[in-house]
């Protein structure tokens, strides 16, 4: 059998969708209110969830404590109560879509020593969730973007 | 693939404490953490238990729920619901009781009594923010 082991954390950001590539226009044709220059919030809900074998010694895939301070690190410091676009350093060149969002998080994470990393999850909002995992990186043959 | 997946939750309170006898007081401290307390401590878990399957064409069902309630309720509930899972639960003696352990006694308890469509999925909640999902596969 498989066994992963879930975690959901949370943290509050703003961004704004906004592509220099596309006219002003289609900017704001494509993605509406988010184009919104001065950008918006929302509360990110971010599920991990890690696989790898049960040590017998501890029963775990991965001590909770050292996979929450390594989201700590990797995700919580550096976006928590930030403005993404500007803070962010990927999203200088990438549109912070909770796709992208997935994307980087999943990137952030991948080298997580106590565990491998299958999946991301973000609830953007309570009604909208969007999911990065393992296969969706292998098909895409690595995480280049 | 036409399986449908059917999926029942169900919950039970239990208490545990994580303790290995192989490793210092110090040591299952620092591991363990608060987890470590002596006295144990409790949570609600909510499980939630998918049976994948063909719905048969003359009930157009995978599986009668009935009959999966009453599994879930024989096989775990009376098993772990208000139990110390260190002392009460046979199937974890000698194991931590982490959730990760406790998904896999589930799973190892439930996998033979599904006759009607096969388990598909078990997935564990300790906390709204802590889960462990068990599938069927080569792992461990």
């Amino acid at each position: 059998m498989n066994l992963t082991l879930n975690r959901r954390y949370a943290f509050a950001a703003s961004h704004r969708l906004h592509s220099p590539q596309l006219s002003d226009e289609e900017n704001h044709r494509i993605y509406g209110k988010c184009n919104n220059p001065y950008g918006h919030g929302h509360n990110y809900v971010v599920e991990i969830g890690v696989s790898g074998p049960v040590d017998p010694e501890t029963g775990m895939i991965a001590n909770l404590s050292d996979l929450d301070s390594y989201v700590q690190r990797e995700i919580l410091d550096a976006f928590d109560h930030t403005y993404l676009n500007e803070q962010v350093p990927a999203f200088k060149k990438s549109v912070p879509t909770t796709e992208n969002l997935c994307r980087e998080i999943y990137r952030r994470l991948e080298s997580f020593p106590k565990a491998r990393l299958e999946r991301v999850r973000i609830e953007e909002t309570s009604l909208n969730s969007f999911e990065y995992t393992r296969e969706s990186q292998d098909s895409a043959g690595g995480n280049s973007r | 693939m036409a399986h449908v997946r059917i999926t029942r939750k169900i919950e039970f309170s239990a208490a545990h404490l994580y303790h290995n006898p192989k490793f210092s007081d110090e040591e299952n401290r620092r591991i363990f953490g608060k987890c470590n307390n002596p006295h144990g401590h409790g949570h609600n878990y909510v499980l939630e238990v998918t049976i994948a399957g063909e719905p048969d064409p003359m009930t157009g069902m995978v599986l009668d729920l009935k009959e999966l309630k009453d599994i879930l309720q024989r096989e775990i509930v009376d098993r772990m619901d208000h139990r110390f899972l260190n002392y009460e639960v046979p199937e974890l003696s000698g194991q931590i009781p982490t959730c990760e352990n406790i998904a896999r006694v589930i799973w190892k308890l439930l996998d033979p009594k599904i006759v009607h469509g096969h388990l598909d999925r078990v997935r564990l909640y300790e906390s709204p923010d802590l889960f462990v999902d068990c599938t069927a596969g080569g792992g461990a």
